[in-house]
């Protein structure tokens, strides 16, 4: 919350600083505004949100793969998972991070836990689909040719699921940089703050320019994730 | 905002006496939610359903589907909502009601559009080949054939604006959202009460939605 000064010990007085004539008329976005705050407002909470997201997208990633080998490896772990990920995703995630925060407090571990469970079941069920989805002829070449069955799953299969792992990673990126912003009403940080202070003090400039900032931002995730794919699966013809 | 509070197993007790004692509380809340939730979704259904299945027909706008989809996953819904309030300068049904619409119509555009796309050319060529209207190959041939996939992404749809309807609640939106953001008055029981009962909401949703896709599928599944 900037703006608000307290002048020794007397009343709390608001203190709107020197805005320009465009936010004293009630504009509904300020260039000026956007341009003065950038650095100490608007810049800060895009690095944080970065941050939020890439720690929640790797830490995901790292226990879905986890989780994918045993559901690939062990069919009967797949069904409960599964059932528990549709659970997941009915529970809203306010509610999500209001019910962790007796456990691990106001904290980014409480943000972090909450955005890992809603990535962690879109990576595995596109990890679990993409190595089923390898067709059984191939597989049955592959072992024609005598490969063995670690073989088989690091040179046939894994590449195979490759593309469709990766197209999971894009919406699971993108959805993450979406839900980051509710975490605003755990802890301080990310584009939901500006979102969240601009509601408050009813200021519109502050809303759009984040809310811009946030959408900008996932869209350019998936559109980096993209190139990546074509670039590392120059076989899959997925989109 | 949250306040912290201690959580025992006893709170899992607690939030179900709190839903037996202000069942009728309860009863009102998740009847909000539900009401919001539907509304958009209604909503939705009439504007993407249309263009979806048209676009599906002719084979046409891959990229407008698959972009659409990524755009509404990119869209926060507390951006949207505080954008409309901005516009619209007031707050409560009528601004979270469009927020939600917003985000329900990817999931049913996509798969509109994938359901009908993905029906096998050669049955609507033969649909043709009988002197079917185009109209009609799609009422006919490529509505009861896509319709499980579409059916899913209603279900996708459902679930997502109900979790999501409750974010509302923290702007005005009445129903179950009111409690969950309002820990002070209603206590961690309370709001654990709330979790459970829009989970609920959503998961009988999807249920009864579920048993529709099966029906769906299960009516058009080739015969022995």
């Amino acid at each position: 919350m900037t703006g608000f000064g307290i002048v020794g010990g007397g009343p709390v007085i608001p203190n709107f600083g020197q805005g320009s004539t465009c936010e004293k008329n009630g504009g509904w976005f300020c260039t000026e505004w956007v341009r003065e705050h950038w650095g100490d407002t608007l810049q800060p909470a895009l690095v944080q949100h970065i941050e939020l997201t890439v720690i929640a997208i790797s830490v995901g990633f790292a226990v879905a793969s986890l989780l994918a080998l045993v559901g690939f490896r062990w069919r009967f772990v797949d069904p409960p998972l599964g059932a528990f990920s549709d659970f997941l995703y009915a529970i809203p995630s306010l509610a999500l991070f209001q019910l962790l925060v007796p456990f691990t407090g106001l904290t980014v571990t409480t943000v972090e836990i909450a955005l890992i469970s809603y990535t962690l079941f879109i990576l595995y069920r596109n990890m679990i689909a993409g190595l089923r989805g390898v067709p059984a002829e191939t597989l049955e070449v592959a072992r024609g040719m005598g490969l063995t069955r670690v073989q088989t799953f690091f040179r046939v299969e894994l590449p195979l699921a490759a593309p469709v792992v990766l197209g999971g990673l894009r919406i699971a990126t993108v959805s993450t940089i979406s839900i980051a912003t509710v975490a605003a009403f755990v802890i301080p940080k990310g584009l939901g703050e500006p979102i969240l202070t601009g509601l408050q003090e009813s200021f519109g400039t502050e809303i759009l320019a984040a809310s811009l900032l946030a959408i900008f931002l996932g869209l350019a995730a998936d559109g980096l994730i993209a190139l990546f794919q074509r670039r590392v699966t120059p076989w899959s013809r997925l989109t | 905002m949250i306040v912290g509070d201690s959580f025992t197993p006893g709170t899992f007790v607690d939030a179900f006496r709190f839903i037996a004692d202000n069942a009728s509380l309860m009863l009102d809340k998740t009847g909000e939610t539900a009401e919001l939730s539907f509304a958009a979704l209604g909503v939705a259904l009439l504007l993407s359903l249309p263009v979806g299945l048209w676009l599906g027909h002719r084979h046409r706008g891959l990229s407008v589907a698959l972009g659409v989809a990524t755009l509404g996953r990119a869209l926060p819904i507390i951006a949207l909502i505080a954008i409309f309030i901005t516009l619209f300068g007031t707050i409560g049904f009528w601004v979270n009601m469009p927020a939600l619409v917003v985000l329900a119509i990817p999931p049913l555009l996509t798969n509109s559009y994938f359901g009908v796309e993905g029906v096998d050319r050669d049955v609507v060529e033969a649909a043709r080949g009988m002197g079917l209207e185009e109209p009609q190959i799609l009422s006919r041939v490529e509505l009861p054939l896509g319709l499980p996939l579409l059916l899913a992404g209603v279900r996708l749809a459902a679930v997502f604006v109900i979790a999501t309807a409750t974010i509302a609640g923290t702007v005005g939106g009445g129903g179950l959202g009111e409690i969950i953001a309002n820990q002070a008055s209603y206590g961690l029981s309370g709001v654990l009460a709330a979790a459970l009962c829009v989970s609920a909401l959503a998961l009988l949703t999807a249920f009864v939605i579920g048993l529709a896709q099966r029906a769906a599928s299960r009516r058009m599944a080739p015969r022995a």
